[in-house]
């Protein structure tokens, strides 16, 4: 209450001297109790302007100090710094935002100085009492989870191993590689997917500092910033994963075919089965969903029989591990819509309608046909191909409004890769726009349509026709004004891109925020777009919305340099304004323990208890307690009530 | 009292009218041509509707002179598959509107000869007085 108040006015400019008379207000705050000292200025975010508040801090001896200016969200952090290098606690520094309350939305009139002044007493009220507050000093788990282990994983794990630190890579799948893994080539460089991302994940799986979690899933994640404890759910391999030699003698022995998902059911499995050559770990697993064995009767050992370093064991459990970390990077990837949703595509009715991930398989070395393309329906080398972009993207009523960016620049090399496997093979593609955005991609569409002569056509098909073996093409040339009739032997759709499956039940544990269309959410979609709006956990890849593998990968170094930001300081230093509890006044009723919309608060015998590094200070607690037993620091009762009543009067 | 009169037109401009007639946003629609590549109608029209939709996003007044709309089968194929969720059967009933309004003849059953009209289906017929008729 006996605080030396200082109070200082910012004219920015014109934004507030033009509607608010700042001599008025200068003459009026000088005039309130408690207030030693008021001036005025142009700038006070200036260098020059913060010079003058130190400065009449130690001449005036304040103590406390009001800054009528912008938003508090603005430079708050600026001019605590200011008020802090002259000596003054920086939770006594308070902003009276009379720029975004006051001058920009009202008009030059006497009214308009009034509430700048209603305002700036508001603030004085709280600077009168307020208390000196010390940061929270809190140690630091230097260890990372990384969930996802495509490329995106793999990049962020290596760069953050890369600096010292141990990670945890966790792999939903049983073998890294994620999306990229499938595909053949890559745009615009035309480079061997596999090629590229190989060494990455030897290098990876090699890394003394990286653990690798495969068929694996995070369930449950505790804790805050650089104290996290995350749940690891191991699913059983039914391979025991250091006697597995990778001889693949157990393929032959097993009797049950299924559709491989790696080849996005196109080509066939065993139950036993490594989904492709360069699989890392290089490590067989038993999909007991297909096995014939499916409950504890073993009616089938012909693998185990074949395996020569007995490594089957159909005996293996799930296990959980709980692993302590200072930070988690999220790269869960993406799936693409299912050709199911398409139903005037039809490919439920003609196996000739694949996704373009499907003709990736195709055209793979790797892949069911070697590297040859051949239809589904009858295995013949198709002599035309239509690609239809746009299936599902840019579609607001039934598909997703957003643009999947890579379609078009896939589309354009899979027309090349054919063109060239299929010289004398007609190619139609139809789409709506062409963005080509990147380095080198508006030359590499340039080049697929000039130098190949591959035949875009400008408008979307409306429906596909089975005709004879064939499929009659319903399109248009909408820079003609004809419609446009062909038939093909198969039907290529560029999918849209969506987030992978469980990604909801993730950001539920994990607690992050995901957005409409089910993408995580950056922090800022501008200025941190590698962080979640959850502290400690960042982003990597297309689990944060579409990109393509040079963006996932600067994307994943992003969230990687973050991780190393958080990781180079020897303890976290935060904010002291969070709750606190009167222990005398608790009666244990948990109330505020189901408001929290942070998990911060627990009941530890009978008391309330906040975990300081989850409270962010939002005050939900303070009303929902009857016992008025807790509230944030810096916002008590008195305060609060002081600063209305100034503003009522 | 005195009215004082403007001096500039009174007429609605055409992209105005068809939306206020419709309720579709025209602006909305990116010019995919889905509406066109379906449509069953589309060999015996002068526009597709696509670019009927173009012309009166760039506000052309002389749409209405295109036949397309009374070739309009109102089938619904072009509305159902449109991803920004236009109506497009919609606009073309605004745009035959627009054209009965503005006094246009297009039907004429009075020039029929009465043996021919006797011949013909009577929906059809009465589909054509309809239209006529606004």
């Amino acid at each position: 209450m006996n605080n030396r108040v200082g109070v200082f006015i910012c004219h920015c400019g014109k934004n507030i001297a033009r509607t608010v008379d700042v001599e008025a207000l200068r003459k009026e705050a000088a005039g309130l109790p408690g207030v030693e000292w008021a001036e005025d200025d142009m700038y006070l975010c200036s260098d020059p302007g913060q010079q003058l508040i130190r400065e009449r801090i130690a001449e005036q001896n304040l103590d406390a100090v009001v800054v009528a200016a912008c938003s508090p969200t603005l430079h708050t952090t600026t001019f605590r710094r200011a008020v802090e290098s002259a000596g003054v606690n920086p939770f006594r520094l308070e902003i009276a935002n009379i720029r975004e309350q006051c001058s920009w939305v009202h008009p030059g009139t006497a009214e308009t100085t009034h509430k700048a002044a209603a305002l700036v007493r508001s603030g004085v009220e709280k600077a009168r009492r307020t208390q000196p507050l010390e940061p929270i000093h809190v140690g630091l788990q230097r260890a990372v989870v990384v969930i996802g282990g495509g490329v995106a994983g793999i990049q962020a794990a290596l760069d953050i191993a890369e600096a010292g630190y141990p990670v945890h890579l966790v792999e939903q799948g049983p073998n890294l590689g994620g999306r990229m893994a499938q595909l053949s080539e890559t745009f615009p460089t035309l480079d061997c997917s596999s090629c590229i991302l190989t060494p990455k994940m030897v290098e990876v799986s090699h890394h003394p500092l990286v653990t690798i979690h495969t068929l694996a899933e995070v369930t449950d994640v505790e804790g805050s910033i650089g104290n996290f404890q995350v749940r690891i759910r191991q699913q059983p391999r039914y391979v025991i994963a250091e006697g597995c030699t990778g001889c693949g003698d157990c393929v032959p022995a097993c009797p049950q075919v299924v559709p491989g998902e790696f080849d996005r059911g196109l080509g066939a499995r065993k139950a036993i089965y490594i989904p492709f050559p360069q699989a890392v770990p290089f490590t067989y697993t038993l999909d007991r969903e297909h096995c014939l064995n499916q409950g504890p009767l073993i009616i089938c050992d012909r693998c185990a029989q074949a395996c020569e370093p007995r490594a089957i064991d159909f005996d293996q459990q799930p296990s959980e591990e709980l692993v302590e970390a200072g930070a988690i990077v999220l790269a869960t990837g993406c799936d693409t819509l299912p050709l199911s949703h398409f139903r005037e595509y039809g490919h439920d009715r003609h196996p000739d309608v694949i996704d373009g991930l499907m003709f990736e398989r195709l055209l793979s070395a790797s892949g069911p046909t070697h590297g040859e393309i051949r239809r589904p329906s009858d295995h013949r080398v198709p002599k035309s191909i239509a690609f239809v972009q746009c299936a599902g993207s840019r579609d607001p009523e039934r598909g997703k409004a957003y643009c999947s960016q890579i379609c078009c620049m896939y589309t354009a090399k899979h027309a090349l890769l054919y063109h060239h496997a299929v010289p004398d093979g007609k190619v139609y593609i139809f789409y709506i726009d062409i963005r080509a955005g990147g380095k080198g991609y508006e030359e590499f569409v340039e080049r697929v349509r000039a130098e190949d002569g591959i035949n875009y056509i400008r408008g979307k098909v409306a429906k596909l026709i089975p005709k004879d073996g064939k499929l009659e093409v319903w399109g248009v040339d909408t820079l003609l004004g004809e419609q446009v009739k062909v038939e093909v032997d198969l039907v290529v759709l560029a999918t849209a891109l969506v987030p992978s499956q469980g990604i909801q039940e993730l950001a539920r544990v994990a607690r992050v925020a995901i957005d409409g269309d089910g993408f995580l959410s950056e922090a800022h979609p501008k200025l941190r777009p590698v962080e979640s709006q959850t502290r400690g956990i960042y982003l990597a890849g297309t689990a944060q919305g579409p990109r393509d593998i040079s963006a996932t990968v600067a994307h994943a170094a992003g969230a990687a340099s973050k991780v190393l930001g958080l990781f180079s300081h020897d303890e976290l230093v935060e904010e002291p304004t969070i709750a606190r509890v009167n222990e005398a006044l608790c009666r244990g009723c948990s109330f505020c323990v189901s408001v929290c919309p942070y998990d911060a608060i627990s009941l530890h015998e009978g008391t309330a208890h906040v975990n300081e590094t989850l409270c962010r200070g939002c005050g939900a607690c303070t009303p929902a307690c009857f016992a008025a037993a807790l509230g944030p620091r810096g916002f008590e009762d008195d305060q609060i009530l002081a600063q209305i009543r100034a503003l009522a009067c | 009292m005195k009215t004082s009169m403007g001096s500039g037109s009174t007429r609605i401009p055409l992209r105005q009218q068809v939306e206020e007639l419709c309720e579709q946003s025209i602006g909305t629609c990116y010019q995919c041509g889905n509406c066109s590549s379906g449509c069953p109608m589309g060999p015996w029209m002068d526009a597709l509707p696509n670019q009927l939709i173009r012309r009166l996003q760039l506000g052309l007044e002389d749409t209405t002179r295109f036949a397309s709309p009374w070739v309009c089968a109102s089938c619904f194929a072009c509305g159902v598959r449109c991803p920004k969720g236009i109506d497009v059967p919609r606009v073309m009933e605004a745009l035959r509107v627009v054209g009965l309004r503005s006094g246009e003849d297009h039907i004429g059953p009075h020039t029929i000869e009465k043996k021919r009209l006797s011949q013909l289906p009577q929906i059809a017929l009465v589909a054509h007085m309809r239209k006529a008729t606004g």
